[in-house]
């Protein structure tokens, strides 16, 4: 994990880990009599496992004491029914669960995937995909194993570690006093170890999580260590991180050592005891060998519910936090409830019947990222634009000035902070973000595409376009690679399909972006990984594509700027000027210098002309 | 859980890492394609014999631990398993003692057993604490070699392999190993031990009634192997849904924005269920197998409890059996079938464990294509008062893929010190390979590339970097300060001097406007730093190395016309006197160039200074032609 996603991924507060668990109700109460069948049958399975020392006991102290064989049989069925009884409860207990649990941790996930869809694009911006990820599979894992394994063992372990000291009692109660007594300092122990276990795991994985990072720069970044011969270098990064962690691992088995060496020794101790003053007892015939057979092996049974206890309250501590980092998620405020106040609605409307074409429009429009620093002044600060019906306005800007950001405020990726833009004379507050997603159709700069057929990927912009129109949209983008392809467009593309270069990705979300006709087109440097012919081609057909749709595009060479009727230069957060090309050229030093490279003359803030 | 985590990056970096030089349209019979297979399948063949060399070699210098560790877990398991016996004798011996009230017995037993408890504790502890060593001692040499192998590689494996299975080898199949080596191997040891004792115990206690309980291995085992054989596809079958899982949801997420802003939140939530029931069913499947083997198992283990018990009880009325011997028998049977669910447990991790070390095998036994010299030689010394550049000669050389597929033909070049050389030609002309051969990513398949006279493949890596740079489309920064990724073009600038590469190239401005100027993490906060301004920070970086070749292999795609401005002032100050090779689509950047390679099907098809091909008729002529007109 990059170190990047800790200061998101930190919880708010953490309350108690019952607080937290008590939370995943909604999604156990569907199963909760599957999980009641499970505790059951577990409880029944232990208690018959309880039962079956007892059952030994009376082999020994009845039939085997008075020569009684048919008794002997009657003892070895009970015996049989038992254990079958144990193995089938047992089966049983994991039988009853495993569909029900499994379908927990999908609606879970499916839940959480929904959810994440839905959050606004500034969320994603804070949240690490990586931590994202973790609380869709690893922490989905955990809820699961803790409703299988300690929710049902909790209870389970309690009640036979109550009974078997119960049964304990009954058959020699000096006896029982020998073993019990140890118990209480093995659970304050291993809880002692568990906690200081836990911190080390937890600093382990923190570690491990830097180890790859440096690894992951390391892969993806491989080009620029061989180019420059760094290799040496990372490499003594990485091992630096990797002794580190072993360092932290190496704590980690001494606390395991010392935690088994506990588990282990105390009821070895106390079974020694109990053994030696249960042999006087039979010796002095206060008590039957049956008996401490009997005895010795409950106690033996019991070791397992104790020794559990520690893991078992630790694993709920983790399934806690694995709710609470899964609620984190669930609890933020989807996109739709950050919408401010809609304005006004009745003078809205009727503007828009007055505006009916006027485009796009963009005034006073304040925006800062929600991340950006408290002193840092607006990324765009009053910024006005008029966007004719049909015409397309190119942007442009130097990097970093703001153009890409002003993009995705269109199809509100992001919401803006101050003053309104109108599509048609309509607020886009106003309009569904659905409806309005229909009418911006966008291309981003780092073009994007899915685990999907080509088709599926341009048609993502107009789902019901026909089979001409994505034709023609791959026409547009000089996508005719397409058709080369093993499977034309129904080859599949992305992560898990053919993996096409940069230009032909660009080329493909071009085609997405200018599908289906739409009514508003935003396209964010869509040639920048062109090369000249290719782009020179594309520029042409794009030509008649702009001449029937209202266009923002975002340009940073004059060949993307000859597309546009008219430019709109982006500095300081507002709109500088707005023209033609050659107006602009003519005009504005600012923007010849911007196109042209041509300086106004080294270091004179005047911007008067040098040539 | 690690495993998830690692598996994200994969997919999530992925992406980033398509190759950008490959612009042609591909068919799949070509060898560039990338394979990009989901999840399982590998294209490195793993040599027989691979995975257990690599155990030896790891397990080798650790040895005497090892057997050290051996010799305590025998021991341990020896004490913990002899209770049950002092149990039985002192039934049989002890209370009889006892009763004629001699003490001896009984002291006897309790100070054995006691003893043995000790003894196991101590050894227990000890045990853990050594293994530790020696594992963490066998995963840090582990991660080791597979770091430096993976930088050893040669670019065109990394172009194959994809970033993301490297990393799922260093992690998450290390972790896999990691957690064997943890918990599995000290169990199965305990248990293997455990079982062999009581086994061996059991019929020095009583031979009929030993072998008797020792026949329960036959079913047993067949149940374990049954359990084995399904949960073995069970195993696969989660492995590749989750894998599905992981790849929708990694590219949904960082595909937020086109997610969003075409609407596909209906139709991913279809597909993405898809993914996610089948991972729910394989679970679900997972789990049944396991009820099932569990009860099975169980089953039978206490029917054999149960018929031996009864047959010792027979044996001991007729009085050819000794009671503590069968108190004893009762108490070791319990202990002898509890480990039956742990070693099915153990079976998924060794599962696990040994695919992933047959893939890091795998990796690890992979030649690099571009190794190192074995007898490296130096550079010519340069007279002081000579040109910083120095002379680049492709002498014979071709180069074709592996495949057999060719990509530039034979040729001869020579690029005399000090000149700037643009390549230009249309995708898949073969310029990129050009510049990959001279940075000695890829050797070439025929002929030679030199340096001042000196063969690329006989200069030690430190000694090529110095001499020859390139700078690619790709603008990765790692994480750290601004400043830190600029010096990665020499580590040991001072802060004067990186500012001053910064400056020399027009990013000291935006570089100082970030909050914290040059010392702003790259991935925090506010560290919002766009593509053109990545690959200002890139030549800083090229600026900073002051290389006597410098290759820019597409380098200025993202910059503005200031930016790229910037970088030619740069180019004719700072880098003045530098062999330069330049591939651009940009013909501005071209015309600054002495000279213009016109590339077309991985043949030089026209040579020339700009000004003679722009007057010329050729392709070039053509080309600037157009661009021209479009400036106006």
């Amino acid at each position: 994990m990059p170190p990047a996603a800790a200061p998101a991924a930190q919880p708010p507060a953490r309350h108690s880990a019952t607080r937290s668990l008590l939370r995943l109700w909604p999604y156990v109460r569907p199963i909760r009599w599957f999980l009641t069948a499970s505790t059951v049958s577990a409880l029944l399975a232990s208690l018959s496992a309880l039962v079956i020392p007892l059952v030994l006991k009376n082999i020994v102290d009845g039939p085997v004491a008075h020569h009684d064989t048919a008794g002997l049989w009657r003892q070895g069925v009970l015996l049989l029914v038992l254990g079958l009884l144990e193995a089938g409860l047992f089966g049983l207990r994991r039988w009853f669960v495993a569909r029900p649990l499994a379908g927990v941790e999908r609606q879970m996930r499916a839940d959480l995937y929904a959810k994440l869809q839905r959050l606004p694009v500034s969320f994603h911006d804070r949240w690490a995909s990586g931590q994202l990820l973790s609380r869709a599979t690893s922490d989905m894992y955990t809820i699961r194993l803790f409703l299988a394994f300690p929710l049902v063992f909790l209870i389970v372990n309690s009640m036979v570690f109550l009974t078997g000291i119960g049964i304990m009692f009954t058959l020699d109660w000096q006896l029982a006093l020998i073993t019990v007594l140890p118990a209480a300092p093995l659970i304050i122990l291993c809880s002692y170890f568990e906690r200081r276990y836990s911190a080390a795991a937890r600093l382990a994985q923190d570690q491990n999580g830097d180890l790859a990072t440096v690894l992951e720069e390391s892969v993806l970044g491989i080009r620029i260590l061989k180019s420059f011969g760094r290799h040496r270098t990372m490499a003594a990064r990485y091992r630096a991180q990797a002794e580190l962690l072993r360092e932290t691992e190496l704590k980690k088995a001494r606390l395991l050592a010392n935690l088994w060496a506990v588990i282990v020794g105390l009821p070895e101790l106390a079974l020694g005891t109990s053994l030696a003053v249960g042999i006087v007892q039979v010796a002095h015939g206060s008590t039957t060998a049956g008996t401490l057979v009997g005895f010795l092996s409950t106690a033996l049974s019991l070791r397992w519910p104790v020794e559990s206890l520690g893991w078992l309250l630790a694993y709920s501590n983790e399934a806690a936090t694995a709710t609470d980092r899964f609620y984190e998620v669930m609890d933020a405020r989807p996109a739709d409830s950050e919408d401010g106040p809609v304005p006004d609605g009745a003078p809205e409307r009727a503007s828009a019947r007055a505006g009916a074409r006027d485009g796009i429009r963009l005034a006073g429009v304040r925006f800062r990222y929600p991340d950006a620093p408290a002193d840092s002044p607006d990324l765009l600060s009053g910024l006005d634009l008029h966007v004719r019906s049909g015409e397309t306005m190119a942007l442009v800007g130097l990097t970093g000035s703001g153009k890409t950001t002003l993009t995705a405020l269109l199809p509100r990726l992001y919401e803006i902070n101050g003053g309104r833009i109108t599509l048609d004379g309509t607020d886009i507050r106003e309009i569904p973000r659905a409806r309005l997603r229909e009418l911006v159709s966008m291309a981003f700069e780092d073009p994007t595409l899915f685990s999907a057929s080509v088709s599926e990927n341009v048609l993502m912009g107009a789902p019901d376009a026909s089979e001409e129109e994505l034709e023609r949209a791959l026409d547009v983008a000089q996508a005719q690679f397409v058709r080369a392809l093993p499977e034309g467009s129904g080859t599949q593309v992305g992560e898990q399909g053919l993996s096409l270069s940069g230009g032909q990705r660009q080329r493909l979300a071009l085609a997405r972006a200018v599908v289906g006709a739409p009514e508003f087109l935003v396209l964010d440097d869509p040639l920048s990984a062109l090369d000249v012919h290719t782009e020179a081609l594309v520029e042409q057909a794009l030509r008649q594509v702009l001449a029937e749709t209202t266009a923002l595009v975002v340009a940073h060479r004059p060949s993307t700027v000859q597309l546009a009727d008219r430019v709109a230069l982006l500095a300081d957060g507002r709109i500088a000027a707005v023209g033609t090309h050659h107006e602009l050229l003519e005009s504005n030093p600012e923007y010849r210098e911007l196109m042209s490279g041509e300086r106004t003359g080294e270091g004179t803030e005047d911007g008067s002309l040098v040539r | 859980m690690s495993v998830a985590e690692t598996d994200l990056t994969e997919t999530e970096q992925g992406e980033l890492l398509e190759e950008p030089h490959r612009r042609e349209p591909r068919l799949p019979q070509e060898e560039d394609r990338a394979p990009a297979p989901s999840g399982e399948s590998e294209d490195i063949p793993v040599p027989p014999g691979a995975p257990r060399a690599l155990l030896r070699s790891l397990l080798g210098p650790h040895k005497a631990r090892v057997v050290l560790a051996m010799l305590m877990i025998t021991v341990q398991q020896a004490a913990l398993q002899v209770g049950p016996l002092l149990v039985s004798y002192a039934i049989d011996r002890g209370i009889p003692a006892l009763r004629a009230h001699d003490w001896g017995p009984l002291v006897a037993v309790t100070a054995g057993y006691l003893g043995c408890a000790a003894v196991a504790t101590l050894l227990q502890r000890s045990f853990i604490r050594l293994s530790g060593v020696i594992n963490q001692a066998i995963l840090l040499e582990m991660r080791r070699r597979i770091f430096r192998h993976a930088q050893a590689l040669s670019l065109d494996f990394h172009e194959r392999y994809t970033s993301g299975r490297i990393i799922s080898r260093a992690t998450s199949d290390v972790d896999t190993v990691r957690e064997l080596l943890n918990e599995g191997l000290q169990e199965l040891l305990s248990v293997i031990l455990s079982v062999l004792y009581i086994a061996v115990l059991l019929v020095v206690m009583d031979w009929r009634l030993g072998l008797a309980s020792l026949a329960s291995v036959v079913p047993i085992y067949v149940f374990t192997r049954g359990y084995r054989r399904r949960s073995q596809i069970v195993y696969r079958r989660s492995r590749t849904a989750v894998a599905q899982v992981i790849v929708r949801f990694t590219e949904t997420m960082n595909g937020i924005r086109p997610v969003q802003a075409f609407r596909r939140e209906a139709a991913n939530e279809e597909a993405f269920s898809v993914s996610n029931g089948e991972y729910t069913d394989a679970n679900a499947q997972g789990l049944l197998s396991m009820a099932q083997f569990v009860a099975s198992s169980r089953a039978t283990a206490n029917i054999w409890i149960t018929g031996v018990v009864v047959w010792g009880a027979v044996l001991v009325t007729q009085g050819s059996l000794e009671l503590g011997v069968l108190a004893a028998f009762v108490l070791y049977l319990r202990r002898l079938f509890d480990p039956v669910d742990q070693v099915a447990m153990f079976l998924n991790s060794y599962q696990s464990a040994s695919a992933a070390l047959e893939k890091i095998a795998g990796l690890l036994a992979h030649e690099p294509s571009v190794p190192e010299p074995g007898e490296p030689v130096a550079l010519p010394a340069k007279p002081e008062d000579a040109i910083p550049g120095r002379a680049v000669d492709f002498d014979g050389v071709a180069f074709s893929y592996r495949t057999g597929k060719q990509v530039l033909p034979r040729f001869d070049l020579r690029i005399p010190a000090g000149q700037s050389v643009a390549v230009v030609g249309a995708t898949g002309a073969g310029k990129s390979t050009l510049a990959k051969l001279l940075a000695r990513f890829y050797d070439p398949t025929e002929g030679r590339v030199t340096l001042d006279g000196v063969d690329l493949r006989e200069l030690a890596t430190p000694e090529l970097r110095r001499g020859v740079v390139m700078v690619t489309q790709e603008s990765f920064l790692f994480s750290g300060t601004v400043a830190e990724n600029i010096a990665i073009g020499r580590p040991e600038a001072t802060r004067e001097e990186v500012e001053e590469a910064a400056r020399a190239i027009g990013a000291y401005d935006f570089i100082a406007a970030l909050p914290e100027g040059f010392d702003t993490d790259v991935r925090k906060r506010g560290g919002r730093i766009s593509a053109g301004q990545r690959q200002l920070v890139a030549f800083a970086r090229a600026l900073l190395a002051d290389p006597a070749v410098l290759i820019l292999d597409e380098a200025t795609s993202s910059l503005d016309v200031p930016g790229e401005q910037a970088v030619q002032r740069a180019m004719a100050t700072v880098l003045a006197g530098r062999t330069a090779v330049i591939i651009a689509h940009r013909l501005s950047t071209v015309e600054i160039a002495d000279r213009v390679l016109v590339m077309d099907q991985g043949h030089v098809v026209e040579d020339g200074t700009p000004a003679d091909l722009i007057g010329g008729t050729g392709r070039f002529a053509r080309l600037h032609a157009a661009w021209r007109d479009s400036l106006v």
